[in-house]
């Protein structure tokens, strides 16, 4: 009798101590989103979102960064989607050979490891110096594009599996040669799969900052970047330097918190739509 | 005629074909060359430093002035509080993690997993400056007041947040894991009259346990490469921390900090290079171990 109760307790306990954890780790998110919400929400307005900052910093708006974001995630994009794509075509129709699958698996996962700020130095010593595009859109966007490629390939590589076996035979048996099949059949219905996983990649790519502080970021540009080798501001990096730098980090509180949800904002908009969209599509496949 | 013109179109629809596929095969092999790329400019780059000082001082080394005369580059201290701050972040994120992938994937009804599976994916995409942000304004004001401490900005206040970014990691792979057993083996331990709690920690953990161990280590070396929050709220001073209410800074903040300021292909540079190899060769051990410990999950789940 004693050990019943003494096992009903135990169950008791632990499943509490389960509840718990999930409680604390639902509040930790909901109140950091509900923070900077409350923080942030007064400062956001029109001209913040349109107008350059001003008085060193301390007024203004926060224009450039936003558009220097844009420009970032919108390059990372460009450079890892074909290559992802790519990647993952090979992997997931072509590829026979355990062994080769398992050398590019390896490089996969390793490049999915490699901490962001290693990157960075990567894209310093290799776009900003040795390729010579100085600090820029563009050696920025290439840093980031090559930290998103795993995302990217991961998306890609189970959207294609999803698509039936039953289609790539269906199509070979009308006699088109594999990159017909690819081409014609495959990827468009994969396609969906392949845009929403992706989408993921591109939110990681915009609250970045460790990879784009030596390749691409400035503290202040006084006007919007015309050229792909012109430095940017990016919102990530704007919260950084107010909150850390500068002689005015009280002044610039609200700015801070302002940024922060306007980031916070974009990438959560961001992988909302992807989430939203990859719970239809795996609805409407079944 | 026609024959011979059907034969010649084979050929070449074959030849376009193998064309292509080497087209896919190449590119795909871009992930591992980068990687190799990134190995090879960081040695390029770090490796000078060893002219200066040996690999012993600089790794144990207790001192790290790089701008006085003469230099001192020892990051013994931002090695220990990579460390200090892992630890800690794991101690915290470990049990949180795997309770709630047991949470998800044991015990919530399919309302509430509909809704604690996409905040865990939300929390793994809110960027690290804004948790760091948060540690800043939040936290540190917290924890003074909450210890009487001088400064919020410390090895306790880094890791809680670096176990906010390592919980979801751990979560959603161990979720996975949980989810590959077997629903008969929960069944069988359910018919033996064993409780739930009881299948969960008898049956269930064990049976998931290496990928479990993926998680953990993926989580593990997703808190020690990061950097914003280790960079805004660890406190930043290159000395071995004493407590978890001291000021310290690990290997990724001290790269973060000072690359901006150090003169091109100095001996400064080339030191926060070695410090990156350095970073890197301790994620990548943790990320090999991952992937072996992944390899022998698959195979016990098909044997």
């Amino acid at each position: 009798m004693n050990l019943q109760r003494r096992r009903k307790w135990t169950q008791f306990l632990g499943l509490l101590c389960i509840r718990l954890s999930v409680t604390v780790i639902a509040a930790a998110m909901i109140f950091m989103v509900i923070f900077l919400f409350i923080n942030g929400i007064g400062v956001i307005s029109w001209d913040f979102l349109t107008q350059q900052p001003t008085d060193a910093m301390t007024r203004g708006g926060i224009y450039p960064a936003i558009i220097g974001t844009l420009y970032l995630t919108l390059g990372s994009i460009i450079v890892s989607f074909p290559l992802g794509v790519a990647s993952a075509i090979y992997l997931n129709e072509y590829a026979r050979n355990g062994r080769m699958i398992r050398v590019i698996r390896f490089g996969i996962n390793s490049l999915a490891g490699v901490p962001s700020v290693v990157f960075g130095l990567f894209g310093l010593a290799v776009f900003v110096v040795y390729l010579g595009f100085g600090s820029s859109i563009l050696s920025g966007s290439l840093t980031l594009g090559l930290l998103i490629l795993p995302v990217v390939i991961g998306a890609s590589e189970e959207a294609l599996k999803s698509v039936p076996m039953a289609y790539r035979e269906a199509s070979l048996a009308l006699g088109a040669t594999k990159w017909q099949t690819i081409r014609k059949v495959v990827l468009p219905a994969a396609l969906p799969g392949i845009l929403t996983g992706s989408i993921l990649g591109v939110g990681r790519a915009a609250g970045e900052t460790a990879p784009i502080m030596f390749t691409a970021a400035a503290f202040y540009t006084k006007v919007i970047p015309d050229s792909l080798l012109d430095e940017c501001m990016a919102l990530p990096y704007h919260i950084y330097v107010l909150a850390t730098a500068g002689t005015h980090i009280n002044e610039t509180r609200p700015i801070q918190y302002g940024t922060a949800l306007v980031l916070i904002g974009l990438v959560l908009g961001i992988n909302l739509i992807a989430i939203v969209l990859r719970a239809r599509i795996r609805r409407r496949q079944g | 005629m026609d024959q011979s013109l059907r034969n010649k179109n084979r050929i070449s629809r074959r030849l376009r074909e193998k064309i292509i596929q080497s087209i896919f095969f190449t590119l795909s092999l871009v992930s591992i060359l980068i990687v190799g790329l990134i190995f090879f400019f960081l040695f390029n780059e770090g490796v000078p430093i060893f002219q200066h000082i040996s690999i012993r001082d600089f790794l144990f080394g207790t001192l790290w002035y790089p701008t006085a005369d003469p230099p001192d580059f020892g990051i013994w201290p931002m090695i220990i509080g990579s460390i200090f701050v892992t630890s800690l972040a794991s101690f915290i994120a470990i049990p949180l993690g795997v309770f709630s992938a047991v949470y998800v994937s044991e015990i919530a009804g399919h309302r509430a997993k509909e809704i604690i599976k996409p905040v865990i994916e939300l929390l793994a995409s809110i960027p690290s400056v804004v948790i760091g942000f948060f540690g800043m304004v939040v936290v540190s004001p917290f924890l003074q007041k909450t210890f009487d401490l001088p400064l919020g900005l410390n090895v306790l206040n880094a890791s809680m947040m670096l176990a906010l970014m390592a919980v979801p990691t751990i979560s959603s792979i161990s979720e996975d894991a949980l989810n590959a057993v077997p629903r008969s083996l929960r069944e069988a331990s359910y018919a033996l009259g064993a409780n739930r709690w009881e299948t969960i920690t008898r049956v269930v953990l064990p049976a998931g346990l290496s990928g479990i161990s993926t998680a953990i280590i993926l989580g593990m070396a997703r808190a020690m490469g990061e950097t914003m929050v280790v960079l805004m709220v660890a406190g930043g001073a290159a000395a071995i921390p004493g407590s978890i209410f001291e000021s310290c800074r690990p290997l990724p903040a001290s790269i973060a900090a000072e690359m901006a300021e150090a003169p091109y292909r100095g001996e400064h540079y080339h030191a926060l290079f070695a410090t990156g190899i350095v970073l890197l060769i301790l994620t990548f051990m943790f990320n090999a171990i991952a992937d072996h410990l992944s390899h022998k999950y698959r195979m016990t789940e098909s044997g």
